[in-house]
């Protein structure tokens, strides 16, 4: 269980965070939605330690994160933030094969480059496993950075709105993947989604975020429903309902 | 290291030796051959010290800061070193200048460059490191500051103390203190062989801060050693042959060129390596054939700053 104990931030002035208590649930997907500027990007940056915490505690697994080594964490979780360029010229093997870094620090093993070649399958990458980052597309690159953390083979997964740049069905390859870590694998995975449906059909368990604060939190059932979006968006959204779960109509 | 870098790294040591040979033993006539013999092996030491030294600091820069433009020089490193000079010249006078340990006064240099450096540029590179072009501004800006400060504290010196101020602030291959050198040898071997241990946490440095921190390295912290080795290099090379801005760029690029890997193991002494060919072969060229003809530190600002404008152009300001 990843526990958030009273945890407010701050970037320069403004507050973007305000003594948010909560937990992401072993085990389980767990969806952060709100609408943009709600601080989902920053809470999910805290826990991953991409930003020192200025108040509050956070735990991962037990692990206060931060008095537990990071090189430890690393093995804990891996975290992926929203890409920027990276400046070296890399392959997207030797990308994945970052993953497998906090394992062996430098000296990978056969047991590495499986789990890369791995990583790669998963992400359907292997055709193009040699071609550098920059002769790929958005998409492409934006899979062989999760195949990354994929490989990283940690108990907790966080994505930073994996879903960008990914087309419909890449996407949706991707939460079933996802989905299927979770159920025959036993990790839990935490991320930040925009498109609304994509946690309304996968996620076990949704924060609501807006203006720094929980709005709600609980199943997929409990937190999409027309009330609490329509407050949470402000503006009137309707929930229709599909095989047992909700399908949010925001679009028209 | 794949079969193909090493039989490159190979190759590479090999022209080296070739390069030292020619140094060594071509034209040495009849004279008192114990004498030249031993005038070339220091200066030959000095070249190759100087080439690992800015190759590898190079590297290190461009790797810490996320762009293959940038190098120790452009963000004023040795400004920083020219106006210490400045400064002692200034406080002590030149026969103060004159008088101070050559070997002492390095060491204390190069411990002073090193904190500085390390406390100025790494307030930049940590605070500034998600704002790229704010970071390299500031940096030229400091650099251009430092310049100015030395040029200022020069006008007020009188005449004599100014041409020692002068002697230090221009790069040239032929006027290394054999003094200095067991000291700058140790140190650069020392410091070279620090940054090699670092390579695979380099590797994963260049990825960026976020990647980097994902990945459990302690990012902050190796920043920071990286800068203070770069600081210690840019002060060796500086001491011995003076502030050199474009030769850092080309032999950085020759190493990603001819490497074409991003793995440090490779990348550092592929780059200390050509650095040192460049420079020996070059000397023997100029000294030799050329008879003094022309000066090599002026050729190596020349054609490093083409490869400058060259990178400019070709997009790979980032």
């Amino acid at each position: 269980m990843i526990r958030i104990d009273g945890v407010s931030h701050r970037i320069g002035k403004a507050p973007i965070l305000h003594d948010i208590t909560t937990h992401l649930p072993e085990g389980r997907l767990t969806a952060l939605i709100g609408p943009n500027g709600a601080g989902k990007s920053t809470l999910l940056r805290l826990i991953g330690r991409l930003e020192p915490l200025q108040q509050g505690r956070v735990s991962v697994a037990g692990r206060d994160i931060a008095a537990t080594p990071t090189e430890d964490l690393a093995r804990v979780m891996a975290i992926l933030g929203q890409q920027t360029s990276i400046a070296s010229r890399l392959r997207l093997s030797e990308l994945v094969g970052f993953g497998r870094w906090p394992h062996h620090r430098g000296r990978p093993t056969a047991h590495d480059h499986a789990r890369v070649a791995e990583a790669l399958e998963a992400f359907a990458l292997t055709p193009m496993a040699d071609r550098f980052l920059d002769e790929v597309s958005g998409g492409q690159a934006q899979r062989a950075h999760i195949a990354m953390a994929f490989a990283q083979d940690t108990d907790w997964l966080l994505l930073d709105e994996p879903l960008n740049n990914l087309d419909m069905a890449h996407a949706r390859a991707l939460m079933g993947r996802l989905r299927d870590l979770v159920d025959r694998q036993g990790r839990s995975v935490g991320l930040v989604v925009h498109e609304i449906n994509y946690a309304a059909a996968w996620a076990d368990h949704v924060i609501a975020m807006k203006d720094g604060r929980i709005v709600a939190e609980g199943s997929a059932n409990e937190v999409l429903t027309e009330d609490v979006l329509s407050d949470l968006y402000d503006a009137p959204i309707a929930v229709a309902s599909h095989q047992g779960r909700p399908l949010v109509l925001h679009h028209v | 290291m794949d079969k193909r870098g090493l039989s490159i790294l190979l190759a590479l040591a090999a022209c080296l030796l070739l390069c030292a040979g020619l140094w060594m033993f071509q034209g040495l006539g009849g004279g008192n051959r114990g004498f030249i013999l031993s005038l070339r092996a220091s200066k030959l030491a000095a070249l190759v010290v100087v080439a690992f030294a800015i190759g590898v600091s190079t590297v290190l820069f461009q790797t810490v800061a996320a762009n293959r433009v940038l190098t120790p020089s452009i963000m004023g490193f040795d400004a920083l070193y020219v106006l210490l000079q400045t400064l002692l010249v200034a406080s002590l006078g030149t026969a103060g200048f004159a008088s101070l340990p050559p070997g002492p006064k390095f060491m204390a240099e190069i411990a002073l460059m090193t904190a500085m450096a390390s406390l100025l540029f790494g307030v930049l590179l940590l605070k500034g490191s998600r704002d790229l072009p704010r970071m390299i501004l500031t940096g030229v800006i400091l650099g251009v500051l430092f310049r100015a400060l030395s040029s200022f504290v020069g006008r007020i010196l009188d005449p004599n103390a100014y041409a020692v101020v002068q002697s230090v602030s221009f790069a040239s291959f032929n006027k290394v203190q054999p003094g200095l050198l067991p000291f700058a040898a140790a140190i650069t071997a020392l410091a070279c062989l620090a940054a090699w241990r670092l390579a695979p946490r380099l590797d994963v440095l260049a990825l960026g801060r976020d990647p980097a921190v994902s990945l459990g390295l302690r990012h902050r912290g190796t920043v920071l050693q990286v800068l203070a080795l770069i600081a210690v290099l840019v002060s060796v090379s500086t001491a011995l042959v003076g502030p050199v801005s474009f030769f850092g760029l080309i032999v950085a690029g020759l190493a990603h060129g001819l490497m074409r890997s991003t793995r440090h193991a490779a990348l550092l002494p592929a780059a200390a390596l050509s650095g040192a060919i460049l420079l020996v072969g070059g000397q023997w060229l100029f000294e030799r054939v050329l008879d003094q003809g022309a000066t090599l530190s002026v050729v190596v600002e020349f054609a490093g700053g083409l490869f400058f404008l060259y990178l400019l152009l070709r997009g790979h300001i980032r």
